[in-house]
């Protein structure tokens, strides 16, 4: 029944535009990463991105809060164009969440003061608020009973579901994971990933870079496929697996989904 | 072939205590003390050696040593080990320099609130902690009002200022800024503002490039010429300006070593969660850097401490200055082992403190993130 009522939200919001990237282009140097970059991203669509390493699949999406500069095109993210301005880029982070390869957490704080810390500062939300707030969310990635243990004692796999919760307590809009299971051990690849599918069946928009084939095929409306620092090809998931287009995208696939 | 059966069904095994002597003193003295031949050698060596030093060393500073006595003969006579007498005649001088002898009590109040302020910032739990904060913010002025005087109290000049306290005066108020200001220092030399940066370049690396010696002697002499004649500034000022911007610019260095240690991805978690440039660097990178900067942090402290002492190349008389001046005295000539003995003691236990204090402080801090 509850997940009813999310898919009527999915619906009802899917048609606003959440990101909006026109003609953007990147370089490091004189090295071209990011080469004519156009994607538009609707609410409650959730878009997976993958392509070989060093394709600037990651620096497209840190592009998108701001953690890298574009230098030229526009990027308008909830309505707000990121530019030079602070209070722009500001506002785009209180928004949009992210989810890093290596977690990032803050490893002299415990894994609530982790949670807590942005609500706080950032959202001026009371103390014990924010601490319910986490815990909720701490909750909802099963992990409730660490939460007043530092990260370090934490396995790999708890880690990575508690910078998820340490995003989702700012109630981001939009939440983007870079390479999220890229550094964990097998066996918690799975806990993580199902932490994501559920958020993706309540209707959060979401960007992931990825090489888990079989998330994309679980839960993204779109995937995409980068490579030299262009998008080379966009279906959904079934025309895009089944069926590419692009020589590249075969190729890559074929090397993937070798085993 | 047949394996062994076991004990336990897989699964079932319990936690059993290690064996006895794989924990515990005999396993200190085990490895430490006795675990090669070369160890062993070592080990009687040592005490071979503490057995002919140790003594001594006793006899020489206390059961043959002289505490009451009017001269260095009188001393000579009755006894052939050290002569604390002079130290038990000068501790006042030692201890106060030229302190009106009737303001003194002004001194040890201001040292005994300086010792509860710096027990209640180090200590977390400490008994009565807010209370005591608020003294560590008045602190500051009221310890210049105790020293100096004025507002109803005697005034005195920072002239009789002298031993242990100018020692205490200068190496406190040098702690207690120089790790603000090499904060400062060391994000400003991050700055991505070329102004910033390079003014904090600048003035690190001329002030690391000269001697304290060259600096102190600017401070007493050179400004003069400098500042607008008639403008009076006082030295202790001057010195302490001095010491300041001295471990300032280490002290800068040492938390750079500390802030590059921190990973790019600290920053970006705070960047990416809306976090503005102050509060990650105060909530996220700062502690982090610091706890990692401590030992360095800790040595640029005890080097700015024992600093101190060169104050006396411009006419400052620290425990050193009033040690030398009493070497002087016809009566108590030839006595510089017991004063320079004394004057150690009491930067080693201040230093040793000090050490002592860090190392506990990074144990607690640690959080279990170096694994």
């Amino acid at each position: 029944m509850n997940e009813e009522a999310t898919q009527e939200r999915v619906t009802h919001t899917l048609g606003d535009i959440a990101i909006k990237i026109r003609e953007m282009h990147k370089w490091y140097g004189q090295f071209h990463v990011l080469k004519d970059i156009n994607l538009d991203v609707q609410n409650g669509e959730r878009i997976v991105v993958c392509g070989p390493s060093g394709s600037g699949k990651s620096t497209m999406i840190r592009c998108i809060n701001r953690l890298e500069e574009h230098q030229r095109g526009d990027i308008i993210v909830d309505g707000v164009e990121l530019t030079n301005d602070l209070k722009n880029i500001e506002a785009v982070r209180r928004e949009v969440g992210m989810v890093f390869q290596h977690f990032n957490l803050f490893p002299h704080l415990t894994v609530m003061e982790n949670c807590t810390l942005a609500p706080i500062w950032v959202r001026k939300m009371p103390k014990a608020e924010a601490e319910e707030t986490a815990m909720k969310y701490l909750e909802r990635v099963k992990i409730p009973e660490q939460a007043h243990k530092y990260p370090g004692q934490l396995s790999g796999g708890q880690q990575q579901r508690v910078a998820i919760a340490r995003s989702l307590c700012m109630n981001p809009k939009i939440m983007l994971f870079d390479e999220p299971t890229s550094a964990l051990d097998p066996e918690m690849i799975k806990e993580v990933l199902d932490v994501m599918i559920e958020l993706a069946r309540e209707g959060m928009t979401m960007i992931c870079v990825t090489h888990e084939m079989g998330f994309a095929k679980t839960v993204a409306n779109r995937v995409i496929f980068m490579d030299e620092g262009q998008i080379i090809e966009q279906n959904e998931p079934e025309e895009f697996f089944n069926n590419p287009q692009n020589e590249r995208t075969q190729l890559f696939l074929s090397q993937i989904l070798q085993h | 072939m047949s394996t062994p059966e076991q004990k336990y069904a897989p699964g079932t095994h319990p936690d059993l205590p290690p064996p006895f002597a794989s924990t515990g003193p005999i396993k200190w003295i085990r490895e430490n003390l006795f675990s090669s031949p070369a160890n062993v050698t070592m080990t009687f060596l040592a005490i071979y050696a503490l057995y002919l030093i140790l003594p001594g060393a006793f006899s020489w500073a206390f059961s043959d040593a002289t505490f009451v006595a009017e001269d260095r003969n009188e001393c000579r006579a009755l006894n052939s080990g050290a002569c604390w007498a002079f130290i038990a005649q000068r501790w006042q001088l030692f201890t106060f320099g030229f302190y009106p002898p009737d303001e003194r009590w002004r001194v040890v109040l201001a040292f005994v609130l300086l010792i509860l302020v710096v027990i209640a910032l180090l200590w977390e739990n400490c008994p009565a902690r807010k209370p005591l904060l608020i003294l560590a913010c008045v602190f500051p002025f009221l310890a210049t009002w105790l020293l100096l005087g004025g507002f109803g109290l005697e005034k005195v000049s920072t002239d009789q200022f002298g031993g242990f306290m100018l020692t205490i005066v200068i190496g406190v108020t040098g702690i207690a800024l120089s790790l603000p200001i090499g904060i400062l220092l060391a994000l400003g030399r991050q700055s991505n503002l070329p102004i910033i940066k390079y003014a904090c370049v600048a003035f690190i690396e001329f002030i690391r490039g000269v001697p304290l010696i060259t600096l102190l002697f600017v401070a007493s002499t050179m400004l003069s010429y400098f500042l607008p004649p008639g403008t009076n500034f006082n030295l202790l000022l001057r010195v302490l300006i001095m010491v300041t911007l001295f471990a300032s610019a280490y002290m800068a260095e040492v938390i750079r070593g500390g802030l590059q240690a921190i990973p790019k991805g600290q920053t970006e978690a705070a960047d990416a969660m809306g976090l503005k440039y102050w509060q990650s660097m105060r909530l996220i990178v700062l502690p982090q850097a610091l706890k990692i900067s401590i030992p360095g942090i800790v040595n640029t402290f005890i080097g700015l401490y024992k600093d101190t002492t060169l104050v006396i190349v411009i006419g400052l008389l620290d425990p050193l200055g009033i040690g030398q001046a009493s070497l002087a005295d016809t009566k108590w000539q030839g006595l510089s082992s017991e004063v320079y003995l004394f004057v150690a003691i009491f930067f080693f236990i201040s230093c040793f403190a000090m050490a002592r204090y860090s190392l506990y402080l990074e144990r607690k801090l640690d959080t279990g993130y170096k694994r």
